[in-house]
């Protein structure tokens, strides 16, 4: 038997980055705020406590921050032909589960989108005509610009303290910065972080070829902080274990270690953890969502009602929901039309490995954001004229920390087990390093998730299903960005470089990215997006969706920061205009 | 706001009881009629919530997620457990009482019905309160809503469950008020006198007490026992009590539970959120104008620790302790304490320092101060002979100087905390809970269950 609760002004569905910063700001406009969580509780001294964090066994290897798939998980393929399968173990991406979400096991690094990123189908079909953008590759403008989103940006990087270097102050090019960046209204809350010897020497490298480093703006915090909500971060440590695992020091931005001390003080905001949410209720017209059901632990459901909705679970999630909820037009890729589960993208990663004989680089020594970038070949910050694709992504010497389970670099021709393996293990530990570069993933018509026709989860629903692969845009640019990748690596002398070119199909069982985007898109057009450019839902005018599953297509970067800046821009509207006049607030 | 923090000594008790026999049962039942009602004006309703923060009342008249002043919080002695009074204007509360009833209450611990009240309710400091501040309390409470309770209040086992025994304690120990100014003191002394020793009952804690609960004479706020804590030294010496602080830095603590030395947390947290950071910069600067008058408490002799125990705790430090609080102890002021000339760990008693490392803490959270900073619990890392080498090793580090804390001292507390070494315990200890998120789940259950069959199974 269904239990119905007393209604609430407005209630979040998950409870990471995006779901704080929209209670916060919707208790901040006055409104009885319920933010209904599937995970546990967590918080630093209890679960992320220095005194056990840094246990690789536990975190990295056993997963224990990640969605565990026995409970729900999705089926994957990698075009239309295939039959889906279930993932039953975690590995190209590492979804959070609990409070907090992602925003606990993050690495950090804070990017603003390029100007350009933002206008990504107008912009290029500009520069380079037609025959750039195939019919077959379905990028959008965003609806929004930079522009926009800049006082949000700006807004989320004085929350968490980012720690960088800008590279444009109104305009203004900076020395020692990212010089493509779009303009900032001021410079990084903090100063860089103090940098290894690693990324000195890719900086150093980089230079000497006339390209422009400069430090990975980090949410590692290079000295203690205190927000302008008044809540204080330490000091990094650099000890190495900030992606996959909670940070004991205070030393990352999270949700915890930024906005909940103050949120969850508030008499007019209430958070209700171990409760999942199986279902978006709609009025009679399906024009208003009504309600939302979810099951607590012990498996009983309640109905909870509630005047505004904000979806903001994992962008996977969100897409899942909206499809079992019946909001929005599922996609039909063979049409073309539809758009719940539309232009799902993700990011195509690769490197180079650096091998010295007389450097020792402590790679033990790390934070998820600690490195130096160079931006000169992401987005189109370069011409892309005859080069056969567009796009890009951000090049960086990240030293995350060498953590002792996963890290075994060799060199091109070693065994993969063996005597001779440990050897190579042991002798080139201290003296290597690697170089990444972050590939954007255009949109493809054949890239979109929908239900599942055959496996259902713990509650009887579907599963969503997956279906991907990098297209030949993907490939070129990765390859672009390798070889790139690779002049600088020999810049630095090293004695020995290993190019890490992507091979094959895109394969679900090891670790790329968990920088999962579309399937909920904004945009202008309520016939090829899901939300509009306020994040609000075109077809159930209560209901905003936050988070990546908006991006129309994933740039070269990590995308934190804009899923942040679009969450506190969607507030902005709902506070100014929505809750004076509850309704669509753009007329298609 | 605790008293009783000693076992009792049976030779004590032994006489007391004798005594008992011999006096007088019990006060005559309070007239209640005696006097007419008190004109709740605005200004006297404000002035009571003022003396109101000022006591601190809402602390221990509060339990854990109950109604404010409702009362029903378990006040934890060595004679057993005491549960708070609902205060509120319920007939289960003081809804029946006189102003006379309750100046009476306040000024010699007599309840309504004429029982003997203990003194973990600190009627022998809330006796120095004049009756109009009394009443002005006693006003206020009445302005709020009434919560009806149904508690057993005294849960202590024979023989203290006699509250006849305080008809021979306040004889002995009670030195009833109102508070008498020191013509040879100034205003602002005067006024700091009247609010430590009154209202603010500083001495609850901050005083040594006697096997019987009550303040040693002539130790005034030299430090003192209770729970599981050690309130610390508030002289003027500058190793263990205030000396090391300067006023500026005393207004800071009292008004936003921190400054450069030292975080509120636990008891005193609820003091600082609740009474001290709502006083007036007037009454802080009282405060700190009678402290800092207060003459230095005796320093402690300390026998030069064993070098093979300092270098035990000096690699545990470095290990366990250095990331937040820095490899010489310099801290990060405001975040992680200095540990440098640090008079918290010079205490002679170091029953806070083993508490903090076994059971961790989160400091208070304060409208001004949100964040509630908090160290882990080590109680499962570091067993008995370890934390009590690495807090010999901080005790005596840096300028601080300080007796040995010996491994049956932790191993007392690790027993009357229930912190077990081995595995970190599943759910936090009860200093780190977060008293905040709501939810439907089983105490220790596992969310990743949910769902299953497993569904809201306890973690073994």
């Amino acid at each position: 038997m269904t239990v119905k609760l007393p209604p609430v002004d407005a209630l979040v569905i998950g409870f990471g980055w995006t779901g704080a910063i929209m209670a916060q700001e919707l208790t901040d406009a006055g409104l009885e705020v319920l933010a209904l969580e599937r995970g546990a509780w967590r918080d630093t001294p209890g679960d992320f406590a220095t005194t056990f964090d840094q246990d690789e066994l536990r975190y990295s290897s056993r997963h224990a921050l990640f969605e565990p798939l026995a409970h729900a998980t999705l089926t994957v393929r990698n075009d239309a032909s295939q039959t889906a399968l279930p993932m039953r173990r975690l590995g190209s991406f590492l979804p959070g589960s609990g409070v907090g979400g992602a925003g606990v096991h993050w690495n950090g690094q804070t990017w603003r989108f390029l100007p350009s990123d933002f206008v990504a189908r107008s912009h290029n079909l500009e520069r380079y005509g037609k025959a750039a953008v195939p019919e077959t590759m379905t990028i959008q403008d965003w609806g929004v610009t930079y522009a926009d989103l800049e006082p949000h940006y700006d807004t989320f990087e004085y929350l968490c303290g980012i720690s960088g270097k800008a590279g444009n102050l109104q305009s203004a090019i900076q020395a020692g910065g990212n010089p493509y960046e779009g303009p900032r209204r001021r410079e990084f809350p903090n100063p860089p972080m103090a940098m290894p010897y690693a990324p000195t020497l890719f900086a150093e490298a980089a230079a000497r070829l006339g390209h422009r480093p400069f430090p990975t703006p980090s949410a590692n915090m290079s000295q203690a902080y205190t927000n302008p909500l008044g809540v204080q971060l330490g000091a990094c440590t650099y000890c190495g274990f900030c992606e996959r695992f909670g940070c004991g020091n205070y030393s990352k931005s999270s949700p915890q270690t930024t906005l909940l001390p103050v949120l969850l003080r508030r008499a007019n905001f209430k958070l209700r953890t171990e409760a999942e949410v199986i279902k978006i209720n709609l009025d009679a017209a399906g024009e208003r969502a009504v309600s939302v059901t979810f099951v607590d632990a012990a498996g009983q459901e309640f109905e909870q009602p509630a005047e505004l909705i904000v979806l903001s679970a994992y962008m996977l999630h969100n897409v899942r929901l909206m499809l079992l909820s019946g909001i929005g037009k599922p996609y039909d890729p063979q049409t073309g039309e539809g758009v719940i589960g539309r232009n799902y993208a993700y990011q195509a990663t690769s490197g180079v490995g650096v091998f010295f004989d007389d450097k020792i680089l402590n790679p033990f020594i790390g934070a998820g954001a600690l490195g130096m970038s160079v931006d000169e070949w992401n987005g189109d910050n370069f011409d892309h004229a005859g080069l056969g694709f567009i796009g890009g992504g951000v090049i960086g010497l990240t030293q995350s920390g060498r953590r002792p389970i996963e890290s075994h670099p060799t060199p091109d021709g070693t065994p993969r087990w063996g005597g001779a393996w440990k050897k190579a293990v042991a002798e080139n530990y201290l003296t290597s390093t690697s170089i990444g570069a972050q590939g954007a993933v255009m949109s493809h018509r054949g890239n979109y998730l929908d239900l599942d026709p055959t496996y259902r989860d713990v509650y009887g629903r579907p599963l969503m299903r997956m279906t991907f692969d990098f297209t030949d845009n993907e490939r070129r640019m990765s390859d672009y960005l390798v070889d790139r990748t690779a002049e600088i690596a020999r810049a630095m002398n090293p004695r020995e470089i290993r190019m890490g070119y992507r091979k094959g199909s895109w394969d679900v069982s090891t670790y790329q990215s968990t920088h999962n985007t579309g399937g909920a898109i904004m945009g202008a057009n309520p016939k090829t997006s899901a939300v509009n450019r306020y994040l609000q839902s075109w077809d159930v005018h209560n209901l905003f969706v936050m988070g990546a599953s908006a991006f129309p297509q994933n740039p070269g970067y990590n995308p934190t920061g804009t899923v942040a800046a679009l969450a506190y821009w969607s507030a902005a509207a709902i506070r100014s205009q929505y809750l004076k006049a509850p309704g669509p607030l753009v007329h298609a | 706001m605790r008293f009783w923090s000693r076992p009792l000594r049976w030779a004590a008790l032994a006489s007391v009881l004798c005594a008992a026999t011999l006096a007088v049962a019990a006060y005559p039942r309070a007239q209640a009629q005696e006097d007419a009602p008190i004109a709740a004006t605005p200004e006297v309703v404000a002035r009571g919530r003022y003396l109101t923060a000022l006591g601190d009342c809402q602390a221990c008249h509060t339990r854990e997620g109950g109604a404010p002043f409702a009362g029903g919080r378990p006040l934890a002695t060595p004679f057993g457990v005491i549960l708070s009074a609902n205060i509120t204007s319920d007939a289960s509360g003081i809804g029946g009482w006189t102003p006379a009833q309750f100046y009476r209450a306040m000024h010699e611990g007599v309840d309504a019905q004429g029982r003997h009240l203990y003194p973990a309710f600190p009627y022998n400091y809330y006796t120095q309160m004049p009756r109009a501040d009394v009443d002005a309390i006693f006003v206020y409470l009445k302005t709020l809503p009434a919560v009806k309770t149904s508690f057993d209040r005294n849960q202590l086992a024979f023989p203290f469950n006699i509250r006849a025994l305080m008809a021979v304690w306040n004889p002995l120990f009670l030195r009833k008020g109102p508070y008498q100014a020191d013509p040879a003191k100034s205003a602002e002394w005067n006024r700091g006198a009247y609010l430590v020793t009154g209202p603010g009952h500083c001495g609850a804690c901050h005083t040594p007490q006697n096997p019987l609960g009550a303040p040693k004479r002539g130790k005034d706020l030299r430090g003192g026992a209770f729970e599981s804590w050690f309130a610390p030294d508030l002289t003027s010496n500058a190793r263990t009590g205030l000396g090391g602080w300067t006023r500026a830095e005393l207004l800071e603590f009292l008004s936003t539970g921190r400054n450069g030395h030292a975080q509120a947390f636990g008891e005193m947290g609820e003091v600082i959120a609740n009474s001290t950071s709502q006083m007036t910069p007037q009454d802080l600067n009282a405060v700190a104008t009678y402290l800092s008058d207060l003459p230095a408490s005796p320093t402690p002799k300390a026998r030069a620790p064993d070098p093979a125990v300092l270098r035990q705790g000096e690699a545990i430090w470095q290990d366990a302790c250095s990331a937040c609080h820095g490899m010489s102890g310099e801290g990060e002021p405001r975040y992680f304490p200095p540990l440098r000339r640090n008079a918290n760990l010079q205490q002679d008693d170091p029953t806070t320092l083993i508490h903090l490392v076994l059971g961790g803490v989160r400091t208070t959270q304060t409208e001004a101060v949100p964040t509630g900073l908090g160290m882990p619990s080590f109680a499962w890392k570091l067993d008995d002979a370890q934390t009590a080498a690495v807090l010999t090793y901080v005790r005596n580090s840096w300028g601080n100087q300080a007796r040995s804390v010996r491994p049956q001292e932790v191993a007392k507390l690790r027993r009357r905390l229930a912190l077990t070494p081995g595995e970190p315990a599943r759910a936090p200890p009860a200093d780190l809970r977060h008293p905040n998120p709501g939810t439907f789940a089983p105490a220790g259950s596992d969310s990743r269950d949910n769902g299953t069959v497993n569904a809201g199974r306890t973690a073994p």
